[in-house]
C-alpha cells in the first residue's frame, strides 16, 4: 500500500503546525517549494465575541485549521475567498467546547477567516488571511468532473431501479403462479439490480428494511416483509434449521400479500430516485462504493444474507459491480489527487473480481455459499479486506 | 492487619462434602471492611491496586458496586442431575471457597502445598504468592435453575422464581448462539490480576464437578465502564470512552433505586440482590476501522478524543439532545448511541454496567473475534435492560458494527451473612 493506508495523525500535524506557525510569526520561515511542506495546523478560537486565528499568513498547500469553540453556542468557521463571498472551506456544527479540524488545499492569495457563533448572520471576527508561496497543482475543471460524476451516477441508479421494477414483477408472477422452480431460478439474479445500488435504498430510511430485511433483523411484533420473506418460502428450511419448528408454507393469500407489498415498496424506491429533485453528492457516491464492500464483508462473506437460498455469491458479485461503478465514476478525479491510490484500487478490484469469478458469474450462476469450504471463504474474505482498506480512503481523498 | 496463617473460627453450616474439605473457612473474621492492605506495598502504582481486598460477606454481594477491576473471568454453569440438598451443598462449598479466595487465601483446608502428599492439592496453586488483587466473586441463578426448559421443577423452587427474572425476548438482529447463552448458575470473578480471576473460576469449577459443569465462560480485559467517580473512563475496542454516564457507586440514591432489588418488589428473598444481564457483543472490528472518523463520531454521538457529547462541552457535560446545527438537524443524531441509551430516552431507566473487552483470537476468516462482554446490573430487567435494548436494537446506528452472539440473565441474590452462604435466603 501507499502512504494512504496510514495517514498522518492529527497530533503529528498539530505539532508540526505549531512550529511552523511560530516560525511564520517570527518572519523567518523559508519559502516552501512543495505542497507537502506547507502542511501544518493553525488554531482558531471561536469565542462568543471573537474569531482568534493563530496566524495571519501561511504557505500554500494543505492547511489545517484546528477550530475550538470556546463560546456557548454552536459555531462554524469559514475560509472565504478574496471576494469575501466564495467559500473555500468550512466546518459546521461545532458544539461548545468541541474542537474540529478544517483541512483545505490553499493556493497563494488573499482570504478571509470568519466564525459564525449561532450559525446565522454575517459572522464575527472577520480577518484577512494571506497565503504565500507557489501555486499548488490541482486537476483542472474538477467541479465539472464532480458534476458529471453525479449526473452519471443518478442515471445509473435510475437504470438499475427501473430494471428492478420489471424484474421483480416477472419474479413475482412466477411465485404467485405457483411456479416455484422458475421463481427460485429468478430469485438471485433479480436481486442483483437491488444489490448494486443498495446504499441508495438505505438512504431512504424505511425502504431498505421493508424490501431487504433478514428474519433476524425483525423485532418481535413487527411484520417481516420483502425479498427474504419470500426467499424463506421458496427455499423452506428443515425444522432443525428453523429453531426446531416445522416451516409452514405461505398460503396463496399470504403470497399475494407479500408480493403486493414488495411491488409497492419497489415502486416507492423507483418514484424516489425518479423525483425531479433527486440528486447525489460526490461523497455519497464514494461512500456508496465503500458501503457496498462493507455489505460484502459483514453479510455475504458470512452467509448471513441468503440464509435460506445460500445465493450469497450472487449478491457479492452485484455489490462488487455496484462498488466498481461508483468508483469508476470518481476515479479520474481521485487519480489527479492520488495516483497511487487509484493504481492500488484498480489492481484490487480486478484481483477480487478474478477470485470471485472462480466460483461462477451472474449469467451462469455461482457456487452456493454452503458448498464453499472455509478456506475458499477465507480467500474471498482476504480479497474483500485487501480492497476495502484502501477503498476506505476514497471519500477523504475525493473531497479532501 | 492480620496474619493469614492464623486460623480463624470455623464457620458453621458449610458441608464437608467431596474431596476438598472446605469447612475451614478461615477468613470469616477478615471479611469485614474494605480494601485492606494486607501485603507490603509494591513500588508501582498499578501493583498497588492489586492490594485491594473486598469483603465476601455482607448485605450485598461484592462485584456489583465494587470499583470495576481490570480483568474478568465469567462462567455459566449447568447443574447436573442432583438433589436440592446437593445443590445447597454446592452453594455452601462455593461460598466457603469464595470467602477464602477473595481474601487472598487458597481454596480448601490445606491449600496448594500442605495437603496429603499422595493426593492432588486442594488448591490448584497458580495464585500462590499473589495478593487478593481486588478479587470479587459474584454468584447468580438463571431462570432454568427455577424451572428447566422442559418445565420440570428440579429443586422445588419454581414457585419462588422472581417475576423480574424473565426470559429475554428476541431483539432485532440478535444472532445468539446456544453455546454462548443461558445457564443455571453463573459466577462473575473480577480482579486486577487475570491469573487471580482465572484461578477463582478454575477452583470453583473443580469444586463443582459432578454437581455443575461449565456451559460457557468468558475472559475479559480492560473494564469498559467506571463504577466509581474516582475511576477514569476507559475505552472500548471501538476506541471510544465507555461508561461516562454509568451509575456510580457513590450515587447511593440512584443505586438503591436502580440496582438493588427490594423485598417489596415481589421476591422477598431477593432483597439486597440484583439482576444481571450479560450479552456477548461481537464487534466487526475490521469494518469499523475502515469507517471515517466523521461516521464513527456520529454513530456514538460523542467525540472520540475527549468523549464530549456532540452538543458541546467536555466529557461529563450532559448531552443536549435538542441542540441543532445546520438545517435544524440535531447535533446528536436521532440514531446516535448516546441518545438512544440515555435515561431521558428510556423513561429514566438506567443500568449499572460492568462490561469488559474481549479478544478470543480470530475466526476462520482471519477476523478478530473481539468485542464487548456486556454485563449490567439492575433492579428489574423488564423496566430497564429490555426496553433500553429494544430501543437500541431497533434504532441504534451502531448496530451496523456489532452482533449480539451470547445472552444470559441471572438473579443475583443478596450477599451472605458471615458463616452463611449465597442463596441461603432462597434455600434456607
Amino acid at each position: 500500500m501507499t502512504n494512504q493506508k496510514f495517514p498522518k495523525t492529527r497530533p503529528v500535524l498539530a505539532a508540526a503546525g505549531a512550529a511552523i506557525t511560530l516560525l511564520a510569526l517570527a518572519g523567518c520561515v523559508p519559502n516552501n517549494t512543495s505542497a507537502a511542506d506547507g502542511a501544518g495546523a493553525i488554531t482558531v478560537d471561536s469565542s462568543a465575541d471573537d474569531c482568534a486565528v493563530s496566524a495571519t499568513t501561511a504557505t500554500s498547500g494543505t492547511l489545517t485549521f484546528s477550530v475550538t469553540n470556546s463560546g456557548d453556542q454552536v459555531t462554524e468557521f469559514y475560509l472565504l475567498a478574496e471576494d469575501g463571498l466564495r467559500i473555500i472551506g468550512e466546518v459546521e456544527n461545532v458544539g461548545p467546547g468541541i474542537s474540529r479540524d478544517l483541512v483545505v488545499q490553499a493556493q497563494p492569495g488573499d482570504y478571509f477567516t470568519v466564525c459564525k457563533p449561532g450559525m446565522v448572520g454575517d459572522g464575527i471576527g472577520r480577518a484577512g488571511f494571506t497565503v504565500t508561496g507557489d501555486k499548488v497543482q490541482l486537476a483542472g475543471d474538477v467541479q465539472d468532473q464532480v458534476d458529471q460524476a453525479a449526473v452519471n451516477y443518478v442515471a445509473y441508479v435510475k437504470d438499475q431501479v427501473g430494471q428492478l421494477v420489471t424484474g421483480t414483477q416477472t419474479f413475482l408472477d412466477s411465485y404467485l403462479a405457483g411456479d416455484d422452480a422458475t421463481a427460485r431460478d429468478l430469485y438471485a439474479t433479480t436481486r442483483a439490480n437491488y444489490e448494486r445500488i443498495e446504499p441508495v435504498a438505505e438512504s431512504f430510511g424505511d425502504l431498505d428494511p421493508k424490501i431487504d430485511f433478514r428474519e433476524a433483523d425483525v423485532a418481535e411484533g413487527d411484520e417481516w416483509t420483502g425479498w427474504h420473506r419470500i426467499e424463506k418460502d421458496l427455499f423452506p428450511p428443515a425444522a432443525a434449521d428453523n429453531n426446531g419448528v416445522t416451516y409452514v408454507p405461505l398460503t396463496a393469500a399470504e403470497r399475494q400479500d407479500y408480493a403486493d407489498k414488495l411491488t409497492a415498496d419497489t415502486q416507492a424506491l423507483y418514484d424516489a430516485v425518479n423525483a425531479p429533485d433527486y440528486t447525489v453528492t460526490i461523497d455519497a457516491i464514494s461512500n456508496g462504493a465503500i458501503g457496498l464492500l462493507e455489505e460484502v464483508a459483514s453479510g455475504k462473506i458470512t452467509g448471513e444474507e441468503e440464509i435460506w437460498s445460500h445465493t450469497d455469491l450472487w449478491d457479492f458479485q452485484a455489490n462488487l459491480e455496484g462498488a466498481k461503478v461508483a468508483y469508476e465514476g470518481v476515479r479520474d478525479i481521485v487519480e489527479a489527487k492520488d495516483p497511487d491510490l487509484v493504481k492500488t484500487l484498480d489492481e484490487r478490484f480486478a484481483s477480487l473480481q478474478d477470485t470471485l469469478a472462480e466460483y461462477g458469474s451472474l449469467d451462469t450462476g455461482f457456487t452456493y455459499y454452503n458448498e464453499l469450504s472455509t478456506d475458499q471463504v477465507k480467500q474471498l474474505a482476504d480479497g474483500v479486506n485487501a480492497l476495502s482498506e484502501p477503498l476506505s480512503q476514497l471519500t477523504a481523498t475525493l473531497v479532501g | 492487619m492480620s496474619d493469614p496463617t492464623t486460623p480463624a473460627p470455623t464457620s458453621s453450616g458449610i458441608s464437608r462434602r467431596g474431596l476438598f474439605g472446605l469447612a475451614g473457612a478461615g477468613v470469616v473474621g477478615l471479611g469485614v471492611g474494605a480494601a485492606v492492605d494486607r501485603f507490603a506495598l509494591p513500588a508501582t502504582a498499578s501493583a498497588q491496586e492489586n492490594t485491594a481486598v473486598y469483603p465476601f460477606f455482607g448485605e450485598h454481594q461484592s462485584g456489583i458496586v465494587t470499583p470495576a477491576q481490570d480483568r474478568l473471568h465469567f462462567a455459566s454453569y449447568d447443574v447436573a442431575d442432583i438433589s436440592r440438598d446437593e445443590l445447597v451443598e454446592l452453594l455452601q462449598d462455593w461460598s466457603a471457597a469464595a470467602a477464602l479466595m477473595t481474601q487472598g487465601e487458597q481454596a480448601g483446608k490445606f491449600g496448594a502445598v500442605n495437603g496429603n502428599y499422595d493426593a492432588p492439592p486442594d488448591d490448584t496453586g497458580e495464585a500462590l504468592g499473589l495478593p487478593a488483587s481486588g478479587l470479587t466473586i459474584t454468584f447468580g441463578f438463571g431462570p432454568t435453575l427455577f424451572q428447566a426448559a422442559d418445565g420440570t421443577d428440579r429443586f422445588g423452587i419454581a414457585g419462588r422464581r422472581p417475576a423480574a427474572l424473565v426470559d429475554l425476548p428476541h431483539f432485532p438482529a440478535d444472532m445468539l448462539q446456544d453455546a454462548l447463552s443461558g445457564g443455571d448458575l453463573c459466577i462473575q470473578a473480577c480482579s486486577d490480576d487475570p491469573q487471580v480471576a482465572v484461578h477463582a473460576i478454575r477452583n470453583l469449577s473443580r469444586i463443582a464437578f459432578g454437581r455443575a459443569n461449565i456451559r460457557w465462560s468468558q475472559l475479559g480485559f480492560g473494564r469498559t465502564s467506571s463504577t466509581t467517580k474516582a475511576q477514569q473512563t476507559p475505552r472500548n475496542l471501538f476506541g471510544f470512552k465507555d461508561g461516562t454516564a454509568n451509575i456510580k457507586a457513590e450515587d447511593t440514591g440512584v443505586v438503591d433505586d436502580q440496582v438493588w432489588a427490594s423485598g417489596g418488589d415481589g421476591a422477598a428473598w431477593m432483597a439486597g440482590g440484583s439482576y444481571l444481564v450479560s450479552r456477548k457483543i461481537r464487534m466487526t472490528i475490521e469494518t469499523w476501522d475502515r469507517t471515517s472518523l466523521r461516521e464513527q463520531e456520529a454513530v456514538i454521538g460523542r467525540t472520540k478524543g475527549e468523549g464530549a457529547p456532540y452538543s458541546g462541552g467536555t466529557e461529563f457535560s450532559e448531552p443536549d439532545f435538542s441542540a441543532t446545527g445546520q438545517g435544524g438537524a440535531p447535533l446528536i443524531a436521532q440514531d446516535a448511541h448516546v441518545r438512544l441509551s440515555h435515561p431521558d430516552q428510556n423513561s429514566g431507566a438506567q443500568l449499572l454496567r460492568r462490561g469488559y473487552n474481549f479478544v478470543d483470537g480470530n475466526d476462520d476468516l482471519g477476523r478478530l473475534n473481539a468485542g464487548l462482554f456486556f454485563i449490567a446490573y439492575q433492579r428489574d430487567p423488564r423496566e430497564q435492560f429490555i426496553p433500553i435494548q429494544m430501543n437500541l436494537a431497533k434504532n441504534d446506528a451502531m448496530n451496523e458494527y456489532i452482533r449480539h452472539v451470547g445472552s444470559a440473565v441471572f438473579a443475583v441474590p443478596p450477599g451472605a451473612r458471615q458463616g452463611g452462604y449465597v442463596g441461603e435466603t432462597l434455600f434456607g
